[in-house]
């Protein structure tokens, strides 16, 4: 298969692409060349999440995050307090300048020659370089920085970057996914920003593909009940009972929406989607077994009411469903989850909490809880889609088995478009509509050589395959 | 920084104390390893703290930040007898893929160093090193020393009433956990 896709815009990757009966080839997922097309397509242009601006809080605080295979430096500046994203690997011959999870510095210092970063970045010194019998000065400080990142963004707390700086502004690329966003990072009492994040990342690896996690979860309502099965057994829901507690349902049912799933075949990002038909939040309804979290949160929601009084909600993660910014990040308003790439098979899942910033000590204690045990490789939940994202690979990568595609047909031909989301398909709740608005886009990207042919995207000139 | 206290008892009672813990501390390896996992939850006391942290790599002298925080961080385990209850209840249903079909597994647990004896109870420290052999070519390795208080018990010999777990791994290498340490 390797000479389909040697080059880019090759359009016979096209092909793998089933687009009248809905399916996929297994290709897209087992194989290497695939694979290295997609770190320079789509990982070395889109904009990815990095983490939350509360991990780092202070001067001179640092994080090294990943976007995608490569490590980045997540560093606030001593000077101006401004957070800035770096390539983690020496302009001089690309040692990893930092090689600690998190702290505070002053400087970076590669351990190789000494070559030395400020928290701006900017190369400050090295060893012997005014020695006349080595660089004797002749080092442009100014040249051999660290690699920035081409565009930050600071998003009501979240932080995001793109290698690319031709890449669309991020409000632009995540387009009507923006006001949920927005939703996502508000405290419980609609305060702006008015989250924090459980530290560290959680972070652990899966023999698969990226896309199988990635383009699957927050979208695929079907695996549900049989995936998780036996997660009710163990009782981990905020009041003990059901694996979410009960809340969810009893809340959406008082309050009118329609729960849909949609894909934005255009930027690739898509969900589930509850499109509310009046202004104003739905009720709160008590969930947890803890004292007093409930009337926190309770008191949180009327301020929150207030605010939303003559407003309809955005569509958002959570009661509301939960969406996937493109490639690679699933966000719900509780839990952000997101796949780095490591190899074809290997991917290194990413995990953060939020909570409010102002929330009392047992409020934050029962919510911090109550994710340890749902989410992650010791969750009680996510601990059964691991199996069937490992298998799902080890199955598909025989000759044999890449003949055959992927379903991906659930619902197809059922969706439409509404004046409201321009570009945004909806469809049945369970069906597979954020799946292939994610091929859509995918396409797109594995075939367009720089950002003029990725944005703008209108009707006129869509990505929608299908 | 772990310190030794036990030098009040007598000899003898040291003797035999210590040798009742690590007959214990086998027992409970066993019954983990023939899936008995019932019974190990007897032997837990009702008031357990259960916790494995997520560890950092950090500067040498920031020892503050190694270890997740049970107090405000995300640890892998952090949890008392009713969720641990939950996760043996949810195993026993046959039907959580993580961990059916079922793994083999061993627990090899070593270096038991009685810490510290204060009435009934005694703080011990020891080595875990568990083998995970799983479907046809799933090899985990977890391997690590946890710090447990143990309360003198009439049924069980003793009931395991804290427990840390000190996990060596950065980035969880196995993709899921599904054993108890």
């Amino acid at each position: 298969m390797a000479n389909l896709i040697t080059a880019r815009g090759d359009r016979s990757l096209r092909s793998l692409i089933d687009t009248e009966q809905g399916t996929v080839s297994r290709e897209l997922y087992v194989n290497e060349d695939i694979f290295e097309q997609e770190q320079e397509q789509i990982f070395n242009r889109c904009w990815l999440f990095l983490g939350h601006e509360s991990q780092v809080p202070n001067p001179g605080d640092f994080i090294v995050t990943r976007m995608g295979t490569e490590e980045v430096l997540v560093v606030r500046g001593r000077k101006d307090n401004q957070i800035r994203a770096f390539l983690n690997s020496c302009a001089h011959r690309g040692m990893k300048v930092c090689r600690y999870d998190q702290g505070n510095a002053l400087v970076f210092t590669c351990p190789f020659h000494a070559w030395t970063y400020d928290c701006t970045g900017a190369l400050v010194g090295a060893a012997y370089q005014y020695a006349p019998y080595a660089y004797a000065g002749d080092l442009d400080r100014e040249q051999w920085g660290l690699t920035p990142v081409a565009q930050f963004k600071n998003y009501y707390g979240s932080l995001w970057a793109t290698w690319d700086p031709g890449a669309p502004s991020f409000e632009d690329y995540v387009g009507p996914f923006a006001d949920g966003i927005r939703y996502d990072c508000e405290a419980s009492d609609g305060t702006d920003a008015g989250i924090e994040v459980f530290t560290p990342f959680q972070k652990w690896r899966l023999p698969t593909n990226w896309k199988v996690p990635a383009f699957s979860s927050s979208t695929d309502l079907t695996h549900a009940a049989m995936t998780h099965r036996s997660v009710n057994a163990a009782a981990i829901g905020p009041d003990r009972g059901t694996m979410s507690g009960g809340d969810r349902g009893k809340r959406r049912a008082a309050f009118p929406a329609d729960r849909y799933a949609v894909g934005d075949h255009n930027l690739g990002h898509g969900g589930n989607w509850s499109d509310y038909r009046q202004p104003g939040v739905p009720e709160y309804v008590d969930t947890w077994l803890e004292a007093g979290v409930d009337e926190y949160f309770r008191e949180a929601h009327e301020r929150k009411a207030k605010k939303y009084a003559g407003r309809i909600l955005p569509p958002h993660g959570h009661e509301g469903g939960h969406f996937c910014v493109f490639p690679n990040f699933i966000m719900d308003s509780w839990r952000w989850r997101w796949w780095h790439p490591h190899t074809v098979g290997v991917v290194e899942r990413w995990s953060l909490f939020g909570v409010d910033k102002e929330a009392p000590k047992h409020v934050k204690d029962a919510v911090r809880h109550y994710v340890m045990r749902y989410n992650g490789p010791t969750g009680a939940t996510e601990s059964d889609d691991m199996e069937n994202w490992n298998y799902v690979f080890s199955a598909s990568q025989g000759a044999r088995a890449r003949k055959r595609n992927y379903y991906f047909a659930n619902g197809l031909g059922r969706g439409f478009e509404t004046d409201k989301y321009p570009g945004v398909v909806f469809n049945g709740s369970h069906t597979e509509e954020a799946h292939r608005a994610r091929f859509s886009r995918w396409l797109a990207f594995m075939e367009a050589s720089s950002w003029d042919d990725l944005y703008p995207v209108n009707r006129a000139k869509s990505h929608r395959i299908w | 920084m772990t310190e030794r206290a036990n030098a009040s008892l007598e000899a003898m009672d040291r003797v035999v104390l210590l040798k009742d813990i690590e007959q214990f501390l086998y027992w409970e390896a066993l019954l983990l390893d023939e899936r008995r996992l019932t019974e190990w939850l007897d032997l837990l006391a009702e008031d357990i703290h259960y916790w494995m942290p997520i560890r950092r790599n950090i500067k040498f002298g920031d020892w503050d930040l190694e270890y997740s925080d049970p107090e405000s961080e995300i640890s892998y385990f952090d949890e008392g007898k009713d969720i641990l209850t939950g996760r043996v209840r949810q195993i026993n249903t046959g039907v959580h893929w993580a961990e059916e079909p079922v793994s083999r597994f061993e627990h090899i647990i070593s270096n038991v160093l009685l810490l510290e004896v204060n009435g009934d109870e005694a703080r011990v420290s020891s080595k875990f090193f568990c083998y995970q052999n799983r479907l046809q070519d799933e090899v985990n390795l977890f391997v690590g020393r946890r710090y447990d208080t143990l309360r003198r018990d009439p049924g069980t010999a003793f009931k395991i009433a804290k427990r840390d777990i000190i996990l060596d791994q950065n980035v969880l290498l196995p993709k899921v956990v599904n054993t108890f340490f």
